[in-house]
């Protein structure tokens, strides 16, 4: 005799959930799985090729070297936002009227559609008009983004933090206020310095929120696309071709599609292995 | 030294109070001696844990002054108050080990390694935390970590009060009793001075030399557990003290006399007079209570089996008059009469004690 | 109505929660689980609702198989340590959910809502959101909220552990009494073996996801089967200590010994574990018992009643006695134990005698 509690409605309000993951995720990915093992010459002929594709991004140079440019950019962009947003968090006030202004004001940048968040420093930067462009040039800095390859990765991080160090801010506030009085008030008598509450208290108690953040910035910097891209486009020349840029040139620009579903796969499995990579590392203690 | 002194204490959440309801704490005058150990015993939201918060110096007073011994203390911040205090819920830093825990509050005032580790042995073996100083903190039962919180505070050499905030709420009852006369005898050990703040009238009464008795903000009296059980100054306080609590009898007074039910009830201490109008009753405890032949008539109409006695509620009319009897005594079957052992039989008007 | 668990076993996460245990609960008075925390009650609880289902065994209400039936179909009621209440409703609209979810009329809903208002003293609160009142007023709306059903089963999960003593003194003496005039099967689950005393009915020890003994409060306390229950069932905890039976004496140690009485004698020669609960001992009044000397580690005033641990040769025993009676840290003093109330244990810990 079954000692289940079974309950098949479950099944009925799920379906539907199973349909849009199916349409919007499965199938397209499976698509990308077909042309990345297929040959076409665009006249709708397909032709099996077997394991060509994948062999060849992961010999080439492009692709090598889209790959170092994205690993630098994630590392630079991670080693600024966590801390960064943490020091903001703890800035912020807990309680009282400003609380809600500074939460308000915290939240602005991560509601800006992403591409007009690029057209926005584009403009910004720009030498001759934009008001940065403007103001450093004319401070004796020689500055053209368009044309340098280390102003430009300069623009692209600037534009990344400004964008995203509000996530992490909010997430590690929000990991801030669930920690109860009586640890600040046990530090105070142990006559804790800031810094040693901060080590002690704060930090372990944020712990599970910071490893969410880390993750989501990971993963959102390793796949961006759209602000650079309406930045700088990629250039100047191929400086800041991240992989994601790098791909959709593929696709798109040279309608490769074989090779530009090899390269998806291979992207996918990336994020996959060091999104799994970090996850392990910043749970390691928890396993105790 | 550890001489406690509270004078004309006041204190409200309120930015502007208005009313007395907006007082957290009305009016508290206290002194305590250096090295007793002292109850502060009240019903939630009395004021006890403002009380406490304000000694050790988490919280300004709006008025009134606080003084350690001849200074003037009021304005400190309690990392220099020399206090120590363990909260109701445990605190301690997960990431370190229980070594390293009842090291903290000596490394960050600078004391030379040495002398650490010699304090924190010694503190472990007080609290029989000795074989688990390797182990990391976290890992630790709910008395486990209770015992690292109260041992931070012994390990320092400059505490002169430790101040508990409810300690054992979170603590399993069979633990409870090994904690608490843990406590006892730590402070009999290390005689220091100790101010713990409960709402059980059990954990107070067992552990202090004196209780201070608080109700809306207010101390009601403060004695030793022994006065405070046979002599409660109050109703509030023969209510709350005791399990189960004073008998409340309303009764007429006649030429000084207390009547009940047409019945005279002989009382320890008289009114002279007694204002028109004011309330007046009888108090006497369940254990000083006895069925006799004589006396008030009641009906029997509960009988609880508490394990090492019986409680027996008998009613006369509408009012409950509790008694005790050992376990192996027969109940009277319905209808008896019960009478009040007179030295412990008090009159109060309008509440108060009479007289 | 008769709830029954029949060799119910409960797994989870690799770990048994409950071993095989069969049980079937007294419809009327209390039924109270005690045991520590994680000793299981919890988990039986949810058990018996359906809220979890069991890794084997049935569940059988009123002489149905229920095992399969999820809880919104069994006639279960239960009210939470933590004052649970819907935060956005009123205490009126909070006691009438489950009667809005059965879809009964208007009317008959304002009717029994009064009802249960008045028995819990809810009346003056009834348009208040729960944030506003208190913790006792919070957990008597739990509670209306499951008296209002009628259920046929009804759970307290340490219904009182949050509120204060005195509060939950009160709520104490009051719960068997709402209870009294229902025919639902009541169980109450609670970590303090006072508490199973005073609301009276039927015990169940729970240790370690077995339960030890279930029988009338009376029987299970007096009568423990081992020395698990006599040690759950105890507050505070019962004195132990090995003794030697050799013919007609029984030996606790060099000094202390006496004469085996009645059944006692029956007993085979050889080594027994006696438990005596600490109101067995005290200060030597010279009425009786067998008399000890010892040193007096700590004594424990309250007025109403003293705790003095004492060393009797090695052995930390504790005294419970009425009164007043103030001992010195270190003095020596005479104790007298009523060993005609102690329990005898074989080496096994199942009781032999008593």
């Amino acid at each position: 005799m079954s000692a289940r509690t079974v309950n098949q409605k479950a099944w009925w309000l799920v379906l539907p959930v199973l349909v849009l993951v199916g349409f919007n995720a499965i199938v397209p990915l499976m698509t990308v799985v077909n042309y990345s093992v297929q040959e076409t010459f665009g006249n709708n002929k397909f032709f099996f090729e077997g394991v060509k594709w994948f062999e060849m991004v992961i010999h080439s140079a492009r692709f090598h070297d889209a790959l170092k440019r994205q690993l630098l950019f994630t590392a630079i962009v991670l080693a600024i936002e966590v801390p960064l947003g943490v020091a903001v968090a703890l800035a912020m006030p807990r309680r009282g009227v400003w609380a809600s202004v500074c939460l308000v004001l915290m939240s602005m940048p991560l509601l800006i559609p992403w591409n007009v968040v690029g057209a926005i420093w584009n403009i910004f930067a720009l030498p001759d008009i934009g008001m940065l462009g403007w103001t450093l040039n004319r401070a004796g800095i020689d500055y053209n983004f368009t044309r340098q390859p280390v102003a430009a990765w300069a623009t692209l991080i600037a534009m990344d933090v400004w964008h995203w160090t509000s996530l992490v801010a909010l997430l590690a506030y929000a990991g801030l206020s669930a920690i109860p009085d009586a640890y600040y008030q046990a530090a105070k008598i142990d006559g804790a310095s800031s810094w040693a509450v901060f080590r002690h208290v704060q930090l372990p108690k944020m712990k599970h929120v910071l490893t969410i953040a880390v993750l989501l910035r990971f993963m959102d910097s390793f796949m961006i696309y759209t602000e650079p891209f309406v930045l700088t486009g990629g250039g100047p020349g191929n400086a800041t071709t991240l992989l994601s840029i790098d791909l959709v040139k593929i696709a798109l620009g040279q309608f490769d599609l074989g090779p530009a579903g090899a390269m998806s796969l291979i992207y996918f499995l990336i994020i996959l292995l060091l999104s799994w990579m970090f996850y392990r590392v910043m749970t390691l203690g928890e396993a105790e | 030294m550890a001489r406690i002194r509270i004078e004309h204490l006041r204190h409200s959440y309120v930015p502007r109070p208005a009313r007395e309801s907006d007082w957290a704490l009305k009016e508290v005058d206290l002194e305590w001696a250096d090295g007793g150990a002292y109850a502060l015993l009240g019903p939630s939201g009395c004021g006890k844990t403002t009380l406490l918060n304000i000694v050790s110096g988490l919280l300004r007073p709006t008025a009134g002054r606080i003084f350690f011994g001849d200074a003037d203390v009021t304005a400190s911040p309690p990392g220099e108050r020399n206090i120590a205090q363990v909260f109701q819920f445990p605190v301690v830093y997960d990431t370190m080990t229980v070594y390293d825990n009842l090291a903290f509050p000596l490394r960050n005032r600078g004391v030379p390694e040495a002398r650490v580790d010699s304090r924190v042995r010694e503190i472990a073996a007080l609290l029989d935390l000795e074989s688990m100083l390797p182990q990391r903190a976290a890992g630790l039962t709910a008395d486990g970590k209770q015992k690292i919180s109260l041992g931070r505070g012994l390990v320092r050499s400059d505490v002169n009060v430790i101040m508990f905030d409810e300690p054992l709420t979170v603590i399993d009852p069979h633990l409870k009793w090994r904690l608490r006369s843990k406590l006892k005898e730590l402070h009999q050990r290390i005689g220091l001075t100790m101010i713990y703040v409960t709402h059980d009238q059990t954990e107070a009464m067992t552990f202090a030399d004196q209780v201070v008795v608080m109700h809306e903000g207010t101390v009601v009296q403060v004695g030793t557990p022994v006065e405070l059980f046979e002599r409660p100054r109050h109703t509030f306080v023969g209510h709350f003290i005791g399990s189960p609590g004073m008998n409340i009898l309303p009764c007429r007074l006649e030429n000084g006399v207390a009547r009940f039910a047409g019945v005279a009830i002989p009382t320890a201490n008289t009114a002279a007079e007694t204002p028109n109008g004011a309330r007046t009753e009888i108090g006497v405890r369940p254990e000083f209570v006895r069925f006799a032949s004589a006396g008030i008539p009641v009906r029997v109409a509960a009988v609880s089996d508490a394990g090492r006695h019986q409680i027996v509620e008998t009613r006369h009319g509408d009012t409950v008059i509790r008694l005790l009897l050992d376990e192996r005594d027969q109940v009277p079957t319905v209808a008896a009469h019960v009478s009040f052992d007179t030295a412990f039989t008090r009159l109060y008007v309008d509440g108060w004690l009479a007289g | 109505m008769t709830l029954a668990l029949k060799n119910v076993v409960r797994r989870a996460g690799g770990q048994t929660h409950i071993h095989e245990t069969s049980i079937a609960l007294e419809s009327r008075g209390f039924n109270v689980l005690l045991g520590t925390t994680l000793a299981g009650k919890t988990t039986l609880m949810q058990l018996m609702a359906g809220l979890v289902p069991p890794s084997s065994g049935e569940i059988w209400f009123d002489g149905r198989n229920v095992t399969g039936v999820p809880v919104q179909k069994r006639n279960v009621a239960m009210v939470f340590q933590q004052f649970i209440n819907y935060p956005n409703l009123s205490v009126y609209e909070n006691i009438a959910s489950p009667l809005r979810v059965a879809r009964l009329r208007d009317a008959t809903v304002a009717e029994r809502v009064a009802r249960i208002a008045e028995l819990l003293q809810l009346t003056p609160f009834l348009e208040r959101r729960p944030a506003e009142l208190s913790g006792g007023q919070q957990q008597r709306t739990a509670l209306a909220r499951a008296l209002v059903k009628d259920a046929d089963l009804v759970l307290l999960d340490e219904p009182l552990a949050n509120l204060d003593y005195k509060l939950r003194e009160g709520l104490r003496e009051e719960l068997p009494r709402l209870f009294a005039d229902r025919s639902s099967t009541v169980v109450y689950a609670t970590t303090e073996p006072a508490e199973a005393l005073l609301l009276g009915g039927h015990t169940a020890t729970v240790h370690e996801g077995r339960i030890t003994q279930y029988g009338p409060n009376g029987t299970v306390y007096r009568h423990p089967v081992d020395l698990t229950t006599a040690q759950v069932f105890s507050d505070p905890p019962i004195n132990t200590a090995e003794v030697v039976k050799r013919g007609d004496t029984i030996r606790l140690s060099e000094r202390v010994s006496w004469t085996a009485a009645g059944s006692l004698r029956a007993l085979p020669d050889g080594a027994y574990t006696i438990g005596l609960r600490p109101h067995h001992v005290r200060p030597a009044t010279g009425r009786g018992g067998v008399q000890v000397d010892c040193t007096v580690l700590i004594a424990e005033i309250s007025g109403s009643e003293s705790v003095v641990h004492f060393d009797l040769g090695g052995l930390i025993w504790v005294s419970l006695s009425p009164g007043v009676h103030a001992f010195k840290v270190g003095e020596t003093a005479r104790f007298e134990l009523d060993v005609a109330s102690c329990l005898y244990f074989g080496p096994d810990g199942a009781r032999v005698a008593a």
